[in-house]
C-alpha cells in the first residue's frame, strides 16, 4: 500500500498539522511516511499545503504532483490542486469558501463541511480533525485508534484534555462525508 | 514502534547532536534550516548532556567561535544556509589549515546572492572544491532522509576526528523541513579528555601545542600542504561512500544525492512502467566523490542523466569519473524549483535514450 496524499488550504486551517497526525497514525502502525510541507511566510492567511505520504515501503519521493487524493480546504486550493489527482483517485472538499465545486468525471468526489460543523463543536479548532475523519471514512488507511495515539504523540502534553473532543470530531467526520461524484 | 520518532530533517540534526556528546553548537538563524538552533534552544542541551548552544551574533562569528572551541579539542558544530554559509569561508577555510575537527551542516537553499529560501543543491562546488582559498578539502556528507540527517552527525565527528578535518553534511531545504520517521542511536557521552594537539593549558612535562594556519617559512610550509595532500589521498582512498538503487540489470542510471535522489527513485517507478530499465547511484561522499564507482558502473551501462537542483556541478565529477567512456548529461531545475519525477523520465529519454 502507498498513499500519496495533498491537504491544502488557508494557514491556520490546521493543514500542516492534519497530516502530521496521519503521519504519526501511521508510525504507530509501522509504516514508512513523509511529510513535506510548502514552506515560507505563509503562516496565517497564506496559502498552506503539506504532501503526505504513507507506504508499507521505503518511500521514493516526498515531493510530488500527481496525488492519490487531495484534502482540499479553499478555492485556490481547488484551482490548484483538482487537476493533480490521478484518475481513478480521491478529492475530498470542505464546502465553505468554494465558489466553484470539482469538474473532474475521472476521480470520485466527496464533500465534508467540516467548518460549518466545526462551528458547533465546543471548539472551532476541531475543523482539521473533523476533516481528517471524513478523508478516513473514505480510504481507511489508518485505525482510529492509531490516530488518537498518534495525535497523543503530536499534541503537547498541556492539550491532552483536548484528546476527547479530537475524537469526538473525527466521528463527525466520519458521519458528515457526502459522495458528489462516485466512479 | 515506540522507539521511532516523527521529526524534521533540521530537528533531526540538532537532536542526533545532543545524543552525540556535542560540547558546543554556535550558529545564526537562516531559513531553511533555522529550527536546527531552534530545537537545540528548547530542548535545553545544557540540562541533558552540558552541551553549549550558543547564538552568535553573525554567520562569521559563529565560524569563528567554532575555530576556538574546535581548537581546545571539542566536539564542536554550527549550522547555516547558503547565503550564511557563504559568509563563513574565510573561517572554513582557517579551519582546515589549522587541522580541526568540526560539523558544519549546510541547509542549502537556491542562490546565488540572498537567493530564495526554497531548496537548492548549487553549493555543490563550494562544499567539494574548497569554497575559501587555499588547496583543502571537506570532507562532505550529503543525506537523503530524515534518518541519514540524524546518522550522519556522530559518522561526521567520526571522520573529523580521524583525520583532524572540518565535515560538511550538505543538505537542502527540502530534507531540512520534510518530516520522516527517525530512530536515534543512545546517549554518547561527551568527551571526558581532549586529543593530545588541543590547545588546553600547556603543562611543564610538553612542549607547547600551537594552532594556527599561517607560516611565513615558504619551504616549512610547503612541506605541511604536503602533508595535508597526504591526508586527503588517504581520505579518498578509505572514505568514499554511495548507495546503488536498483541497479542490477540496468541499460542506464541517475546520478544524483539529496532530495534529487528521492525524486529519481520515484523516477525509476514509472520509467520502469514504460520498460526503461535506469537505476540510481547516489554518491553520500560528495567528498571524497566516488569516481571509480561511478566508472564501474559506467561501463555496463548506455548512458548516464546527472540530476540536480543546479545548472550542472556534479555532473563535472561523474564525466571525470565515466571518462567519456559513455554519453553523461545534466538535467536540473534551480532558484528553488524542484523537478518532477515524470519531468527526469522524459529528460533521459530526450537527453540520454533519444540523444
Amino acid at each position: 500500500m502507498t498513499e500519496e496524499l495533498i491537504i491544502a488550504g488557508f494557514g491556520g486551517q490546521g493543514v500542516l498539522s492534519m497530516g502530521k497526525i496521519l503521519c504519526y497514525s501511521g508510525v504507530m502502525q509501522d509504516q514508512e511516511v513523509s511529510w513535506m510541507p510548502s514552506y515560507g511566510p505563509e503562516m496565517r492567511g497564506g496559502t498552506a499545503n503539506v504532501t503526505v505520504i504513507l507506504s508499507d515501503n521505503r518511500i521514493s519521493s516526498p515531493i510530488l504532483n500527481a496525488f492519490d487524493s487531495a484534502i482540499i480546504l479553499n478555492q485556490q486550493s481547488m484551482d490548484k490542486f483538482e487537476q493533480t489527482v490521478k484518475p481513478g483517485g480521491v478529492l475530498i472538499f470542505d464546502g465553505n469558501g468554494i465558489t466553484r465545486e470539482p469538474e473532474r468525471k475521472d476521480i470520485n468526489i466527496y464533500r465534508a463541511d467540516a467548518a460549518a460543523e466545526a462551528s458547533k463543536m465546543e471548539s472551532a479548532k476541531t475543523f482539521n480533525m473533523i476533516m481528517l475523519g471524513a478523508y478516513l471514512k473514505v480510504k481507511p488507511l489508518v485505525k482510529v485508534e492509531n490516530v488518537l495515539k498518534g495525535l497523543e504523540k503530536s499534541l503537547p502534553a498541556r492539550y491532552h484534555h483536548l484528546l476527547g473532543l479530537n475524537e469526538k470530531a473525527l466521528q463527525r467526520g466520519f458521519e458528515i462525508v457526502q459522495e458528489i461524484h462516485i466512479l | 514502534m515506540e522507539e521511532y520518532k516523527l521529526m524534521k530533517g533540521n530537528e533531526a540534526i540538532a537532536e542526533a547532536a545532543i545524543l552525540a556528546g556535542t560540547d558546543g553548537y554556535f550558529g545564526y538563524p537562516i531559513t531553511p534550516q533555522s529550527e536546527v538552533m531552534e530545537y537545540l534552544t528548547m530542548e535545553k542541551p545544557e540540562e541533558r548532556t552540558g552541551m553549549v548552544v550558543l547564538q552568535a551574533e553573525s554567520e562569521v562569528a559563529s565560524i569563528n567561535m567554532l575555530y576556538g572551541a574546535a581548537g581546545s579539542g571539542k566536539k564542536v558544530m554550527t549550522s547555516s544556509s547558503s547565503p550564511g554559509i557563504s559568509l563563513m569561508q574565510e573561517g572554513i577555510s582557517y579551519l582546515a589549515g589549522a587541522e580541526l575537527p568540526c560539523l558544519i551542516v549546510n541547509v542549502a537553499r537556491g542562490g546565488p546572492g540572498l537567493g530564495t529560501i526554497q531548496p537548492g543543491q548549487a553549493d555543490y562546488f563550494q562544499a567539494t572544491k574548497g569554497g575559501g582559498h587555499g588547496d583543502y578539502h571537506l570532507i562532505v556528507l550529503a543525506p537523503a532522509s530524515v534518518q541519514e540527517m540524524a546518522d550522519f552527525v556522530s559518522m561526521a565527528y567520526d571522520l573529523a576526528f580521524k583525520y583532524r578535518n572540518p565535515v560538511m553534511i550538505l543538505s537542502d531545504g527540502a530534507i531540512g523541513q520534510m518530516m520522516e520517521k527517525v530512530k536515534f542511536k543512545k546517549q554518547q557521552e561527551r568527551m571526558k579528555t581532549q586529543p593530545g594537539w588541543a590547545t588546553v593549558g600547556k603543562t611543564p612535562d610538553r612542549e607547547p601545542n600551537i594552532i594556527t594556519s599561517l607560516d611565513l617559512d615558504p619551504a616549512r610550509h610547503e612541506r605541511f600542504n604536503i602533508k595535508l595532500q597526504k591526508k586527503y589521498e588517504k581520505i579518498q582512498k578509505e572514505e568514499v561512500l554511495f548507495e546503488e538503487i536498483a541497479c542490477d540489470d540496468i541499460d542506464y542510471a541517475f546520478v544524483a544525492y539529496g532530495t534529487s535522489a528521492r525524486i529519481c527513485q520515484k523516477s525509476i517507478e514509472l520509467a520502469r512502467e514504460e520498460g526503461i530499465k535506469v537505476g540510481l547511484f547516489r554518491p553520500i561522499s560528495l567528498w571524497p566523490f566516488p569516481y571509480k564507482e561511478v566508472g564501474k558502473i559506467a561501463d555496463r551501462l548506455k548512458g548516464i542523466l546527472s540530476v540536480e537542483l543546479s545548472a550542472g556541478q556534479m555532473v563535472e565529477d561523474v564525466r571525470l569519473a565515466v571518462n567519456g567512456k559513455i554519453k553523461v548529461e545534466h538535467y536540473g531545475r534551480m532558484g528553488g524549483m524542484i523537478p518532477t519525477p515524470e519531468e527526469i523520465v522524459l529528460a533521459l529519454k530526450k537527453q540520454i535514450i533519444g540523444g
